[in-house]
């Protein structure tokens, strides 16, 4: 069996699995705050605020943007796999393309840690 | 497995049907989104940070650069959106062959141009 050291998940169907869940999440998340804007066009910050600090919405934010690493890791691995490969840009591929994930994966912890601390630092 | 075979998979050779398109640019989107994070994360952490950064994000940013530059994230997030409840809609075994993907297709794409317009007029007009 080959199995990939780089891929979220270590498995096509579990990927595919968290892929999707992941998805779910972020979708729920767009949804709720585009519906929020909506039906509050005078929002002021204050209330921006105290929604964003209540614990429920900050499970939910933070819920997203794990979402968002994993959906983002999976989906740019399969990326990376299918375009920076020996057979499209010769030898060096495998060197870069640990390079492109390593970089990918870095970027995307950035993301976990700066989410969590706006929102609670705030 | 270490004789060479024949590839050819030269793409630019082709002409690609509207599903190819559409997957191409999910992962164009894809790809782009990545990077709109920081810009989202960005936005929200001014928009809670002071009263002043609200007012910046809640008045659509001033500058016209910064308003194609949200607009530009907030459309690849509304196609990469549409087109990926297209795949959920496939992998519950709906418009899995040519002919019905080729009109789900159609019909994200549609719903997606529509959807991208909208945030177009609720940053630069509204």
């Amino acid at each position: 069996m080959v199995t990939s050291i780089t891929s979220l998940g270590r498995s096509g169907l579990s990927d595919w699995m968290l892929q999707r869940v992941a998805a779910a999440v972020m979708t729920a998340y767009v949804i709720f705050i585009t519906a929020y804007l909506m039906v509050n066009p005078d929002l002021s910050y204050e209330q921006w605020r105290g929604l964003h600090s209540s614990l429920p919405m900050r499970m939910f934010s933070l819920m997203t943007i794990l979402s968002i690493a994993a959906h983002a890791w999976i989906g740019m691995w399969c990326v990376f796999t299918d375009y920076v490969t020996v057979r499209l840009i010769g030898p060096k591929a495998t060197i870069v393309r640990i390079f492109f994930q390593l970089s990918m994966i870095t970027i995307t912890l950035l993301y976990v840690v700066w989410a969590i601390d706006i929102l609670w630092g705030m | 497995m270490t004789k060479k075979r024949p590839v050819n998979l030269d793409v630019s050779t082709f002409r690609l049907p509207i599903t190819s398109y559409v997957s191409i640019l999910h992962r164009v989107s894809g790809v782009a989104l990545f990077f709109s994070v920081a810009i989202f994360l960005w936005l929200l952490e001014t928009s809670l940070t002071s009263d002043q950064g609200f007012e910046w994000v809640g008045n659509m940013f001033g500058s016209p650069l910064m308003q194609f530059v949200v607009w530009a994230c907030l459309s690849a997030l509304a196609y990469h959106m549409v087109m990926g409840l297209r795949h959920l809609v496939m992998d519950m075994g709906y418009g899995e062959n040519f002919e019905s993907g080729q009109l789900t297709a159609k019909i994200a794409a549609a719903v997606a141009t529509a959807l991208i317009l909208s945030i177009g007029g609720w940053i630069f007009i509204w």
